[in-house]
């Protein structure tokens, strides 16, 4: 698929569970996720996030994510990325299950940022 | 005109403050945040010291650079990138300048940048913004510095964790422009610094 979904939590099981939700309604979508710090502790990791965004299969990628400093990594993860990465400041389940469910559907990503924008909430 | 030497003491010296205040710092960080600036900062510093003694020969956008690095991958909360920023930034501009002044300007622009915070958002750009001045205007001292961390304490917090609390996060002063007080208090201590 062109495009795959990231999720970045501070806590390494927020970010393994959700992409369980996602991936029932979105089966053939590549997600990966990067929770917690280097060390697995709370807090998030510049390096797990840039793994997460090589370890997906898809060209382009939206990510999700659930407090400020997680931003702070992803924007700097993005800028050292090879491929394009969208970042949401939406609620973080309810945006990236949107995001699934749009995307498993061949929804255009101009589409689904319109269905995104009423869950920004940061 | 600051040299790769100059740089390292400040820095050490910065380390030293963060380890000697680190439970200060993650006690700040206690009934407005997440209660880990202390402890985050002082891995990072560590960090930052063993990367910086592994490699002596640096120039000075060196120095920043891999300071930069250290913090980024080992910090883990939002002072991670925030300083981490700033040093990156500080090693860009330091490959054209060796003018504190001028370093310090890349190092605010790119904390402000990152961390989307305005003067007034109860975050270390209170701090940044007028010490990065008073060095500029020559007039740094442990006076302007306390008196600049101390304007987080009356404000309510728009950026960070303590954005959560409102206004009951009134009263506190922010970590972040307490560890931000420490890394101008270092140029203090560091002769030939400013």
């Amino acid at each position: 698929m062109t495009y795959g979904i990231v999720i970045v939590s501070h806590v390494p099981e927020i970010a393994s569970g959700l992409p369980k939700l996602l991936q029932q309604v979105a089966p053939h979508l590549s997600i990966t996720y990067a929770g917690g710090t280097d060390d697995g502790d709370i807090g998030t990791s510049m390096a797990k996030i840039s793994a997460a965004f090589g370890e997906n299969t898809a060209a382009e990628l939206l990510a999700f994510y659930d407090l400020g400093s997680a931003k702070m990594n992803l924007e700097m993860a993005i800028e050292f990325a090879d491929k394009p990465v969208h970042l949401y400041d939406t609620a973080l389940i309810e945006g990236a299950y949107t995001a699934a469910t749009l995307l498993e559907a061949g929804v255009s990503l101009s589409d689904v940022e319109k269905q995104l924008q009423p869950l920004v909430i940061k | 005109m600051l040299t790769p030497e100059i740089a390292r003491l400040w820095l050490e010296n910065f380390a030293t403050l963060i380890d000697t205040n680190k439970a200060h710092l993650s006690d700040l960080d206690t009934p407005i945040g997440d209660a880990d600036h202390g402890n985050n900062m002082a891995r990072g510093m560590q960090a930052l010291t063993e990367a910086l003694a592994a490699k002596p020969d640096l120039d000075l956008a060196g120095v920043f650079k891999t300071s930069a690095m250290a913090l980024i991958s080992k910090v883990g909360g939002a002072s991670g990138p925030l300083y981490g920023t700033a040093f990156l930034e500080m090693a860009k501009a330091a490959k054209n300048s060796a003018d504190l002044p001028t370093l310090l300007d890349a190092a605010l622009a790119g904390v402000i940048k990152r961390g989307g915070a305005q003067v007034g958002d109860k975050t270390m750009v209170d701090a940044w913004t007028p010490l990065v001045k008073a060095v500029h205007d020559g007039t740094l001292s442990q006076a302007v510095i306390d008196e600049a961390v101390a304007t987080t304490e009356p404000l309510v917090a728009k950026k960070g964790r303590a954005a959560y609390l409102g206004e009951r996060g009134i009263g506190h002063r922010d970590p972040g422009a307490e560890s931000t007080g420490y890394l101008f208090a270092a140029l203090l201590q560091t002769e030939g610094a400013l």
